[in-house]
């Protein structure tokens, strides 16, 4: 059975916000439009969005991470929003695993989102019901557009490709690859909500340096008569290496 | 599960509906993305990346996605705008008028200023694409006060560089991350080729590099950094001469590289009581090459013994050491001068100013050095060097830097760019793959060869300017002074206060004028500047200054123009208000002639299309300075006898030629009269149309012999000269050692004919113009008390903000609709503020009051915030009570244009001493908590404007937008 999924790279995300943004105006003119914005010139501005970034900090300086934490539904396996929808608005489809919302069911009693333990459905004020990311489905399904173009938007939008799209259960797409080899975790596990989406985890490049790696016969200050020096004041450049 | 859904997720969301897709260019920041636009019954429905455009290669960031909301914003501007009679400047109580109205009124006007004192007109832009015109129009007038923002944005990074390498990062060069293995970043704004950096930053890391950041915030990049290191402002000169002292102790520097590419061996006159001291020893029988511009230098050849000719057959120069010329000169090659230099820089020594452990800078020594030297890289492309020496292969060493302000926005930053631009020579990574890379149509001539005019004799009635307003001055006498030595321009750009100012002062033009000094204004024409706000420093002192009268009751700055396509802040202070279109409306041309789109393999330019109609009356600027050009028959935009020339901009952009029959315009792709040239080519009339068939951009791949080693790559320098990219046929040797500073600073000894710096100046000239690289204090904290003002203050530029412009895009104010000042948790406690608490910001200049948050990803001694996010009540169309007035603030007004003079002397420019750089980041501040009981919002507050006439009825209270229904509210 298909699931697609995003499977989001913290390690290259730079928290640049084109995955909000360009979400926000694919889907505002799309099937699950229009995306209301209440006091969109006014004081506390606020409105739905189906992604969203979360920056957070880790650590205390000066070992201090920053991350930037894109967020959507996660089109869980086992998604918690479906069964306590009480008209059966919220659906998973069989064809492709997207958690939907169906508006036309929808009364917007927000059971729903009271049951998501990941906080990533959004009220829609203006019509009154529950809306979410739908990866994009009348995108991704859309046999008119080039076979490229057949992502969700933030996925093509990302400028550091941070976001893959596929189908999970298909061991030899890149989703599961990435997931395989770099080590993407779910959200919550113990939640037994087996999200769809995972995250790539921060990963840290390294140079060993050796002592004796710095100093070569060939040094060009002998060529010009002088001799490398200081030597190095403490021990082993290993020391230093990170 | 049931999955029987009434509503149909894959339906057409509009059926029927009349659907389109037009390619053009983004203009939501610099970057210049390629866009496309999808259009359904004509409104905008959708913005994504051109997945056929070279530079973005498809993706968009959160401004380009936003653009509708731009688009459709209320701060629009739609009709041509009068200041209503009787009311004041400031208020923004305004007049509807006419396009027809405004332009006799401006023609009227300027062309009595043009026939008396062209100088009394003043054109200033701000984020503007356009500069080549722009520029042209201020030559053809006849006036040198003109100059676009780069004085405040990063001209030390250009200048530093381009001083010394021929070249600089954003549109003119950049880190060849898909070649190289480190990757050191020094602060960065994000806005200039900010998607194709973030996506070869992504690539990087994936393919194994190390991305190292220096910063004193860690934000943005830096947050996906494999190292973080936190550093003071204002100390990264200090760091980079650390740096260069352990590779050059250890020897981890490339010899070869230097030996032939750079002047490191080039024999520098060491007779301390020569008036030629510290200039390059010439070689009376050598050839000049060019003799504008002398090549005829000496080396030591070590094989031999004895002084040679510069790159002299087989010889091979020393690096070091001292010798003597046969007439006895002491000389010294120019490394050896440099490694004195550093000598006492050690890591320990920066370790003190930076705030670095030496340990951590030691080690980066060593990563870069050993990198550099072990994991050489070997392209199999055969070239041919400036000297004739043939090389089988391009090699280079994969490490790779990047940097912009952070460096830039102080007064020590030209220095510290020249350090970084000498460090990345040290390390032969100078167009070279891995390392660094230049994009057209540089490299340059060290300086480019562009000269501001002379004197005040170049300004005269009726007649253009014998050059540009703006250049790069190569020696004292390329100076704009007057028989005194002091400033000819309103900005006093080019003057002894700031020589190398090379993208003039800004910062200074409303604050010189309105003290009038050296002289007033009688008009001023800002476009897209938001100078009553975030893009002065002083605001609030700017802001009276643009209304202040004299004691007749005239304005001081007499007439002001404003062009922009939003209310902003400073459209409320204009006589005249030009509304402009929005980039989906309009014509443009990203030149070669400006700062076009190039990439490393090879030039590339791109426009923009109209794809929606013009709202209301607003008008392209462009379209503004033609007709005017043509009104007032500025020679350039008239025929021969006097009638128009140009139809309109494109058409401008079609015909017009850099000199006649010169093939060279504004546009390089389909020249020629069928479009079948490139670069250099009789004009074409279909050219737009065939850029828009060609997704509005051209791109010239350049053979792989012609891609790297441009400075000294015969073919490349050639071809270059050729196709009108350069004047000379010369190679560019990098500058080490700068002689061309050494000049000012003979002259300000009074060792040098020519011109000579007013006394007053002679020891600030003399100190800073240091043809080696050296650190020094920032000028605002050397005069600061560092116990009353312990903290340095910085802003940051946030990725989905594009300076004050985007707060009227309901979207992204919704991603940053106030800003906090970011402080770290012991230094707020230190000074009893908690988080989410008020407080206040000082300096000696002014304070303002906003929220605090903490934060560990700040080094202790600096607190920052999101620039540019904090607006003035009213402004672009807010509420008054909107929380980018009522909580964000502006870190501008604790900022000084100006700071004292030395002895009580006149003040002068807040800026670097070498190139007039805004220095916004030198300011020092203190912190405390807001007291109980003061009013909950940001200080200080300023009267809302009334909407403009013209502008959207009301503010909609919602906003549920969908294209193609014209319902949005």
């Amino acid at each position: 059975m298909t699931q697609l999924a995003l499977v989001i790279d913290l390690n290259v995300c730079v928290g640049c916000h084109a995955c909000v943004t360009s979400c926000k105006e694919w889907n505002t003119s799309g099937s699950a439009g229009a995306l209301a914005d209440f006091n969109p010139y006014d004081a506390d501005p606020t409105g739905t969005f189906f992604n969203r970034v979360q920056t957070f900090e880790v650590g205390t300086y000066p070992d201090t991470q920053t991350v930037h934490f894109p967020k959507s539904c996660l089109h869980c396996e086992e998604p918690p929003c479906v069964p306590v929808c009480p008209t059966g608005a919220s659906y998973k489809r069989a064809e492709d695993g997207i958690v939907l919302v169906d508006y036309d069911k929808c009364i917007g009693c927000k059971t729903c989102a009271w049951a998501c333990p990941y906080g990533v459905r959004e009220q829609d004020e203006k019509r009154g019901v529950m809306t979410k990311c739908t990866l994009c489905v009348d995108r991704i399904h859309d046999a008119a557009l080039p076979a490229r173009d057949r992502q969700p938007a933030c996925v093509l939008a990302c400028p550091t490709s941070a976001r893959l799209f596929g189908d999970i259960h298909d061991p030899a797409s890149a989703v599961a690859v990435a997931i395989r080899d770099q080590a993407g975790y779910a959200l919550m596990p113990e939640q037994g909500t087996r999200p769809a989406n995972r995250y790539l985890p921060r990963r840290r490049t390294a140079i060993a340096l050796h002592a004796d790696d710095l100093v070569r016969a060939e040094n060009p200050l002998r060529v010009d008569g002088a001799e490398p020096g200081p030597a190095f004041p403490h021990g082993a450049t290993e020391d230093f290496a990170t | 599960m049931p999955s029987s859904p009434v509503h149909d997720p894959l339906a057409p969301p509009a059926p029927g509906a009349v659907t389109e897709t037009r390619t053009t260019t983004c203009y939501m920041c610099a970057c210049r993305c390629g866009i496309r636009v999808h259009l359904r019954d004509g409104e905008v429905r959708y913005i994504d990346g051109n997945p056929d455009h070279p530079l973005n290669k498809g993706v968009i960031c959160a401004k380009g996605s936003a653009g509708i909301m731009k688009q459709y914003s209320p701060a629009r501007i739609t009709r041509p705008l009068l200041r209503k009679p009787g009311s004041e400047r400031g208020a923004g109580e305004f007049v509807e008028t006419t396009w027809d109205e405004a332009f006799a009124l401006l023609e009227a006007r300027l062309a009595k200023i043009r026939a008396t004192d062209p100088k009394r007109f003043a054109l200033f832009t701000g984020r503007d694409q356009m500069q080549a015109l722009t520029g042209l129009f201020a030559r053809q007038f006849g006036t040198p006060n003109y100059a676009a923002h780069g004085g405040f944005c990063s001209v030390n990074m250009a200048a530093g560089m381009i001083y010394t390498i021929g070249g600089s990062f954003w549109e003119f060069g950049g880190p060849d991350l898909g070649r190289a293995k480190l990757f050191l970043m020094l602060g960065t704004a994000e806005d200039h080729h900010s998607n194709p950096l973030k996506a070869e930053i992504s690539k990087f890391k994936r393919h194994g590099g190390r991305f190292v950041a220096i910063n004193p915030v860690r934000t943005g990049y830096a947050a996906i950094a494999d190292e973080w290191v936190p550093i003071r402002p204002g100390t990264d000169g200090a760091l980079l001469l650390a740096l260069i002292h352990e590779l050059i102790a250890l020897g981890l520097y490339d010899r070869e590289f230097l030996a032939r590419y750079t002047n490191a061996g080039q024999l520098v006159n060491q007779d301390a009581a020569s008036d030629e001291f510290g200039m390059m020893a010439r070689n009376a029988g050598g050839d000049p090459i060019n003799p504008l511009r002398p090549h005829n230098f000496l080396w030591w050849d070590r094989l031999t013994g004895r002084a040679v000719a510069d790159h002299a057959e087989g010889a091979d120069p020393a690096l070091l050491g001292a010798f003597a010329l046969p007439d006895g000169t002491p000389v010294a090659p120019a490394f050896a001068l440099l490694a004195q230099r550093v000598k006492a820089h050690t890591p320990e020594w920066a370790e003190g100013i930076t705030g670095i452990p030496a340990a951590t800078i030691r080690r980066l020594a060593h990563e870069l050095g050993v990198t550099a030297r072990d994991q050489g890289i070997e392209l199999p492309i055969a070239w041919t060097d400036w000297w004739g020496k043939k090389h089988d292969t391009v090699t280079g060493n994969p490490v790779a830097f990047h940097a912009m302000r952070g460096l830039a926005a102080h007064s020590n930053g030209f220095q510290a760019a020249r350090a970084l631009a000498i460090l990345m020579s040290l390390l032969g990574t100078i167009d070279r793959p891995g390392g660094f890379r230049h994009r057209a149509p540089y490299p340059r001539a060290i300086p480019p060869n562009a000269r501001p005019p002379r004197g005040p004799q170049a300004v005269q009635p009726d007649t253009p300017l014998d050059g540009a307003p703006l250049g790069w001055p190569e020696s004292p006498d390329d100076l704009f002074v007057d028989a005194q030595g002091e400033p000819v321009r309103i900005d006093k750009g080019f003057s002894w206060e700031h020589p190398l100012s090379a993208h003039g002062l800004m910062h200074n033009a409303i604050t010189n004028a309105w003290r009038g000094d050296p002289y007033p204004l009688d008009t001023l024409v800002l476009f897209m500047a938001n100078m009553a706000w975030n893009s002065s420093m002083n605001t609030t002192a700017v802001r009276r200054m643009l209304a202040d009268k004299r004691d007749d009751g005239e304005y001081r700055i007499p007439f002001l123009v404003v062009c922009d396509a939003f209310e902003s802040e400073t459209t409320a202070f204009a006589d005249l208000v030009l509304p402009d279109t929005t980039y989906l409306e309009r014509h443009d041309a990203m030149s070669l002639l400006d700062r076009p789109i190039s990439e490393f393999e090879g030039p590339a330019d791109s426009v923009r299309v109209p794809v929606v109609p013009p709202t209301g009356d607003c008008k392209p600027f462009q379209e503004v300075l033609i007709e005017l050009a043509s009104r007032l028959r500025l020679p350039a935009f008239v025929n021969a006898d006097g009638s128009r020339k140009y139809r309109d901009y494109p058409d401008f952009v079609v015909r017009y030629e850099t000199a006649p029959g010169s093939g060279i315009g504004f546009l390089a792709g389909w020249r020629g009269k069928d479009g079948e040239r490139s670069l250099r080519g009789e004009p074409n009339p279909r050219q737009w149309e065939m850029y828009a068939q060609n997704n509005c951009v051209f791109q010239h791949h350049l053979p792989r012999s012609l891609q790297y080693m441009r400075n000294w790559n015969r073919d490349y320098l050639l071809w270059a000269q050729q196709m009108g990219l350069r004047r000379d046929f010369d190679p560019i040797v990098i500058h080490v050692y700068s002689e061309i500073l050494q000049r000012f600073r003979l002259a300000a000894q009074g060792r040098r004919p020519g011109k000579q710096p007013p006394d007053r100046l002679r020891a600030r000239v003399d100190t800073y113009f240091d043809p080696l690289p050296f650190w020094y204090e920032p000028l605002e904290g050397q005069a600061t008390d560092r116990a009353l003002y312990p903290l340095a203050a910085v802003t940051q530029r946030p990725m989905a903000m594009y300076h004050s412009w985007d707060s009227q895009n309901p979207w992204l104010r919704q991603i940053h609709a106030h800003n906090y000042l970011m402080v770290n948790p012991r230094t707020a406690q230190a000074a009893g503020i908690m988080d989410g608490a008020w407080l206040w910001v000082e300096s000696r200049w002014g304070k303002v009051r906003g929220m605090c948050r903490y934060t560990e990803a700040v080094e202790p001694g600096t607190v920052w915030t999101w620039n540019g996010i904090g607006k003035a009540s009213g402004a672009w169309r807010l509420a008054p009570d909107a929380n980018e007035s009522r909580k964000g603030f502006l870190l501008n007004h604790l900022i000084s244009e100006e700071l004292p003079g030395a002895d009580g002397g006149a003040p002068m420019s807040n800026s670097d001493p070498i190139t007039g750089q805004a220095a916004w980041y030198d300011v020092r501040v203190r912190i405390y908590p807001a007291a109980p009981g003061e009013p909950e919002e940001s200080w200080p507050q300023f009267a809302p404007a009334a909407a403009v006439p013209g502008a959207a009825a009301k503010r909609p209270s919602w906003l549920a937008y969908f294209a193609g229904k014209g319902v949005r509210e």
